[in-house]
């Protein structure tokens, strides 16, 4: 099962971002193999509809699951078209919220934050 | 002759100086195109008959003709669209009307839509014009497009443009011919008056500062004025009872002579600057 984790960086080590649409990149990881890919978030820094392109981007690389602080009502919805389950993670490293994941401790999220939640220095 | 009212930080007084020129002028045209908060009305108490919506052009896709291939997405410089699972999501609201998904997609599966995004309300003589953008709209510049379109030509007009000085305002003052920029003697309203006059000296509109809630023992807006040979127009005394008189819906010209001639000075202080 492939997973986007919303990560500050692009290892395993990286911290998970509690941002979904203005991460700094995802992280796509094999939950059984622990193999991962790093993909930068090309649409963090963009000016609207950064959770939009964000989702369609995890969208893209047939993410089934996604594991982040905090989703915006727009990302939400095009999470949920895709069918993807959103999990809420933990400030620590990716390998560890994967971790989490595998064991089933992680919550699921089914309401979004407001929009614009993680803009003007909300970590 | 248009005028704008500008000021780069909010609550400086923007309304307070449009709206006394305006009525001080007499026969003129006043537009409040501070279109997320018009309140230009409470002081100047116009009859508004008529209101025009503002409409918008957004995408909507024939799902009978869609393939689901993407390409509307990724000419989407707005992240307006998303395709996912060959089903194509839009979102009006982030949508900038630019129409260029309509050109991108191969099927001609897109037509644009109209959406309301706000309101143009006038009186009946088009003395007093506003527009009123739908409460959680993020985009006003097509409200301020119609409003200038309704910009008359036989009158002045004064337009109290909207705090800051991003799009909407860089919008309302363009092709005006003198901009007043309303500041007051704080350390925030002397830094966004940088702000405003390096936005006026770009796009290279005649203007000049008025100094509101002045105080003699701050000197530091007209030290300013002075090291950038910026002309100070005028200087409204921080007075109680101009505050008392505000929230009561009177402006300061309602309720002091002086003040009163010194807003008639202050238009004829306008037309010297904006001819030199």
């Amino acid at each position: 099962m492939k997973i986007a984790v919303s990560a500050k960086g692009n290892t395993m080590e990286s911290d998970m971002d509690q941002r979904f649409g203005r991460a700094a990149s995802f992280i796509i990881v094999d939950a059984q193999t622990m193999e991962y890919e790093a993909i930068d978030n090309t649409s963090a820094a963009s000016s609207g509809g950064a959770g939009i392109s964000a989702a369609q981007l995890v969208a893209e690389k047939d993410a089934e699951a996604v594991i982040t602080g905090n989703v915006g009502p727009n990302a939400m919805n095009v999470l949920k078209a895709a069918n993807i389950a959103i999990y809420k993670g933990a400030a620590v490293s990716v390998k560890e919220n994967v971790e989490q994941f595998n064991k089933g401790t992680l919550e699921k999220i089914q309401t979004n934050v407001p929009a614009h939640f993680g803009m003007g220095g909300k970590e | 002759m248009k005028i704008a009212v500008l000021s780069g930080k909010g609550g400086t007084g923007k309304t307070t100086v449009s709206a006394s020129l305006a009525a001080s002028i007499g026969h003129c045209q006043y537009i409040d195109c501070d279109v997320e908060e018009p309140n230009g009305a409470l002081f100047l108490n116009p009859q508004i008959t008529d209101a025009s919506p503002v409409n918008v052009l957004v995408p909507y896709v024939d799902e009978q003709r869609c393939d689901g291939c993407g390409a509307c997405a990724k000419a989407c410089r707005f992240n307006a669209i998303a395709v996912v699972k060959g089903k194509v999501l839009i979102f009006p609201e982030v949508c900038h009307h630019c129409g260029a998904c309509v050109i991108a997609c191969p099927k001609d599966a897109i037509t644009e839509v109209e959406r309301e995004i706000g309101v143009v309300e006038a009186d009946s003589e088009s003395s007093f014009l506003q527009g009123r953008l739908n409460i959680g709209e993020p985009i006003t510049i097509p409200i301020i497009h119609q409003l200038k379109r309704l910009t008359r030509d036989d009158v002045p007009v004064v337009m109290d443009c909207s705090p800051g000085a991003s799009c909407t305002v860089v919008q309302t003052i363009d092709g005006c011919d003198y901009c007043i920029l309303v500041t007051e003697p704080t350390p925030f309203g002397l830094h966004d008056l940088k702000i405003a006059v390096s936005l006026v000296r770009k796009m290279d509109i005649p203007f000049g500062v008025v100094i509101n809630k002045a105080m003699p023992e701050d000197q530091s807006i007209q030290t300013y004025c002075k090291q950038e040979s910026i002309v100070v127009l005028m200087e409204i005394p921080y007075m109680r009872e101009i505050a008392e008189s505000y929230s009561n819906g009177m402006l300061p010209v309602q309720m002091n002579e002086d003040l009163r001639n010194r807003f008639v000075q202050l238009y004829d202080s306008i037309k010297e600057g904006a001819a030199s």
